[in-house]
């Protein structure tokens, strides 16, 4: 599939997402299916479908101990290992997968190779490092502040979060304080979109599935942006939507406005898409092999659960064919 | 060498074609692919669909349901390796392995990029495995195995040296080295190899070694090591071999015994085993450490070297020591436990010498060279005299199976530190774990791929430029067979006036011996600093 179709495939789907909202909101009423009904389903497929992707990999045996080594093993006692990045215990391979999964540790290694003449060079690159981590934190305390629609009083760190998110106190055009995640998130997205089009390597390598969430979740966080910002919804209405859902007991407020409605649409797709996605690597990243294990197979014997003998070469039919040579050469057999 | 002149070959072109990769049959280039694969290798270890083949024809006398024997086996690889399972599922195309591949660096063929490379596969797994591939086709990334993708996964699976540089990179940890390895065997399951592999792998199951050599052929070898050896040290150093009762069976890549750079260092451990006295006996049924096998599938790799202990066992040793090896050592350090183990049938392995616990070695009992000559220099237990390699300067290239599979980065270096007073490093990007690969390593160190080989090498051998040009250094050191047998090649072409060495072979020159006449040469015969004829 060529560039221009996976991209604009990719866009049209999800503008076709928001109008499916905003008809289904404005022309058609059906306020119940996309406050209600859409989002149960959505999270439900989320939790069931993550849930069964994790068992299916956890249930794939783990034959051999293959860690990528990234630095001295354990060795001579006077020898410095790095245990971060050559671990030999789990307690190290834990540390380094703390490393990974919260600081990206292997992206951060990420340089750029240059070809000048006859003479290559590698600069650092840590763009994707940045807008990796600036995305995937912002996104999370995003998800932390959404918090204060579930849970009433509204708990203390979730108040914190807020205060933290908007600590340079900047009020734009008179809107409420701008939420620094905001803008991270819609910059970092935007960078990872616009890395995809405009460097030639990644655009060859990208598909629709790598376009769909950027633009999925670009349009996320615009109209939720659009909401706190520019058009006012009735926050207190949503609440009492959000409150509902929770309880389990779900009643549609009037006037909360058809802007939330495709909010919410689009991030019940993002729920219902996750497990099916690539954005499955939020789980898959903990179950890394050449990760997540300590590399110490020399000093403790790994077990491969599917292990079954094989067809060697004996000795005994070797020197069965080789006798006379080995007599002649002076070699030991076993069998004059 | 057919191979365009280096000006010429490192113009190098980054920008994809206009099509699409799925859009874009690959063109199977000669001087890129190896030769595929004689009827007779294949038979005689009792791989299917053995038959006589030919890259560049059209037909490549598949079994008529190829499809299915290849579908059948990625099914069945899916669910025994949560690896492979996990990597063709959450790769998200980041990029960053891109450009860290140095077969993309030196050639810029996009499908040799890693993240495209295990595409190629993962778009066929994701047609009839995953529910979105088989319902949305292309838009979800998926495509038919069809003849020509076969050829592609073939052409590409043998464009790859598993040195797992890329993993390095990866936020996930995706290893293109675990997707080549399952490819390479669904591939051996139609009998498609390459004959560069599956010769040796043939030659080691019968001879025990992948050159082929019969026992009388070793005997005679060593005997004219020990005769040299003679001739350049005044001292006639003792060897044995199938010898029972030994303390310590010592296995090298049989390389060492062929290839005239590995010949030297295997007379450096040669000279030090005499010196020290250690009681140690060479086997010929497993004359060979290295594993082709590793590069066909992994019952292979663990067939022949099931052989290693068997044979321990067999001459009552105490212990292995294992030569100077790449894939040899990810075999030893990250699978033959696990595939033979428990070793219970021999020692904990301690030097003889120092008394030292190789504590990391406990379980699977086997020791490289260079931790054993590490711990002995750090000992003091042998007298070296740096001085006579004051005519090199060197530099070290680690290889990418130690450095990345196992992470032996310190003791080669505390070894050359000793017996070298010239040593520079090349920049940090192309060394330790960052290592750049030789370009022939995993069974591509062939003759008719030599475009592929000094494309691939390319990354390696503008770092030792660098620290030529630096430096002045002219000796390449490191610790691997094929890097021996590779680099050589690769340093005429790209870096002139490099010469490639084994550790051993400057440790062999360094190392004073008791009662040695007065060393003129060093152990290729070569004047030593100060000795030339005047």
């Amino acid at each position: 599939m060529s560039f221009g179709l996976s991209l604009w495939l990719s866009f049209f789907a999800v503008a076709v997402l928001v109008l499916v909202a905003l008809f289904g909101v404005e022309a058609a009423h059906l306020n119940y299916l996309f406050g209600v009904i859409i989002p149960y389903a959505a999270f439900a497929i989320f939790i069931v479908g993550i849930i069964y992707r994790f068992l299916k990999w956890a249930a794939r045996p783990v034959p051999f101990r293959i860690p990528t080594t990234a630095g001295q093993g354990k060795s001579l006692p006077w020898i410095k290992q790095n245990k971060i990045d050559n671990p030999s215990t789990a307690l190290g391979a834990f540390v380094r997968m703390i490393f990974e999964v919260l600081l990206f540790r292997s992206l951060f290694r990420n340089t750029r190779t240059e070809l000048r003449g006859p003479i290559l060079s590698y600069a650092s690159a840590k763009w994707l490092w940045i807008a990796a981590l600036a995305f995937h934190y912002s996104f999370l305390i995003i998800l932390i502040r959404h918090l204060r629609l579930f849970i009433e009083p509204v708990p203390f760190l979730v108040k914190t979060v807020e205060k933290l998110d908007s600590f340079f106190q900047i009020h734009l055009l008179g809107a409420p304080l701008l939420y620094i995640t905001n803008v991270a998130l819609l910059a970092a997205v935007t960078y990872l979109l616009l890395r995809r089009v405009v460097i030639p390597t990644l655009r060859y390598i990208s598909l629709p599935a790598d376009y769909f969430p950027l633009f999925l979740i670009l349009s996320i966080g615009i109209t939720g942006a659009l909401m706190r910002y520019f058009y006012k919804v009735n926050v207190v209405g949503i609440k009492e939507l959000a409150m509902g859902l929770i309880n389990f007991s779900p009643k549609i407020p009037e006037g909360i406005g058809v802007l939330f409605y495709i909010h919410l649409f689009l991030v019940s797709t993002l729920f219902a898409y996750f497990p099916f996605s690539k954005l499955t690597h939020m789980v898959g990243v903990f179950l890394s092999p050449t990760r997540n294990l300590a590399n110490n197979n020399r000093a403790v014997r790994h077990v491969n659960p599917w292990n079954y003998p094989v067809k060697v070469h004996t000795y005994e039919e070797y020197e069965d064919e080789f006798r006379e040579f080995m007599k002649d050469a002076g070699i030991p057999v076993e069998k004059e | 060498m057919a191979v365009q002149k280096p000006e010429e070959l490192s113009k190098i072109d980054y920008k994809p074609p206009k099509t699409s990769w799925m859009d874009t049959p690959a063109e199977l280039r000669k001087d890129m692919f190896c030769w595929g694969n004689k009827e007779k290798s294949l038979k005689t270890v009792g791989f299917p669909n053995a038959r006589a083949w030919s890259v560049a024809d059209e037909d490549w006398k598949l079994p008529e349901n190829w499809k299915e024997i290849f579908l059948e086996g990625l099914k069945e690889r899916l669910s025994k390796y949560r690896s492979f399972q996990l990597f063709m599922d959450i790769c998200v195309r980041c990029g960053a392995c891109a450009d860290k591949c140095h077969f993309f660096i030196g050639g810029g063929d996009p499908k040799n990029m890693p993240v495209l490379r295990a595409e190629l596969l993962r778009s066929i797994y994701r047609n009839y495995f995953t529910t979105s591939g088989k319902m949305l086709g292309k838009v979800a990334g998926a495509r038919e195995l069809t003849y020509n993708v076969l050829k592609e996964l073939w052409y590409y699976a043998y464009q790859c040296t598993e040195c797992r540089r890329c993993s390095l990179f990866c936020p996930y940890g995706i290893d293109t080295a675990e997707v080549t390895i399952l490819v390479r065997e669904l591939l051996n399951l139609l009998g498609l190899n390459i004959e560069w592999i599956a010769g040796p792998v043939a030659n080691c199951w019968r001879t025990g070694n992948h050159m082929g050599l019969l026992p009388h052929t070793l005997r005679d070898t060593v005997d004219s090591f020990q005769a040299d050896l003679e001739t350049i040290t005044g001292v006639k150093v003792d060897y044995s071999f199938n010898r029972k009762g030994a303390e310590i069976l010592f296995v090298n890549p049989s390389g060492e015994f062929f290839d005239p750079v590995g010949n030297i260092t295997f007379m450096g451990y040669m000279l030090l085993f005499h010196e020290i006295g250690l009681d140690v006996t060479l086997s010929t049924y497993v004359s060979e450490g290295g594993n082709f096998g590793f590069f066909t599938s992994n019952e292979m790799a663990k067939r022949l070297h099931s052989k290693v202990y068997a044979e321990a066992k067999r001459l009552k040793v105490k212990w292995i020591i294992g030569g100077e090896c790449g894939h040899m050592w990810r075999v030893w350090h990250q699978y033959h436990n696990t595939w033979y183990g428990p070793v219970d049938f021999l020692k904990e392995p301690v030097s003889p010498i120092t008394g030292t616990k190789f504590e990391n070695a406990k379980s699977n009992k086997i020791v490289h060279i260079c931790e054993f000559t590490a711990d002995l220099i750090k000992h003091g237990k042998i007298k070296l005299d740096p001085s006579r390699n004051d005519n090199y300067k060197v530099t070290l290239h680690d290889s990418c199976n130690v450095s990345r599979g196992m992470g032996m980065l310190e003791e080669p270096r505390d070894i050359i530190k000793s017996v070298c007073n010239n040593f520079y490093e090349m920049p940090p990007n192309t060394i330790r774990e960052n290592t750049f690969c030789c370009g022939s390593g995993s069974g591509l160190n062939a003759s008719e791929n030599m475009e592929l080989r000094m494309r691939g090498g390319l990354p390696r051998a503008n770092a030792v430029n660098y620290v030529r040009d630096k430096f002045g250094v002219n000796t390449l050191a490191n610790i691997c067979q094929i890097d021996r047998a590779a680099l050589q090649a690769l340093m005429n072409y790209w870096a002139p006036d490099v010469v490639v060495r084994g550790v051993h072979e400057l440790v062999g020159n360094a190392l004073v011996l008791k009662g040695e006449k007065e060393r003129t040469t060093d152990l290729r015969g070569e004047p030593l600093p100060g000795k030339e004829a005047k």
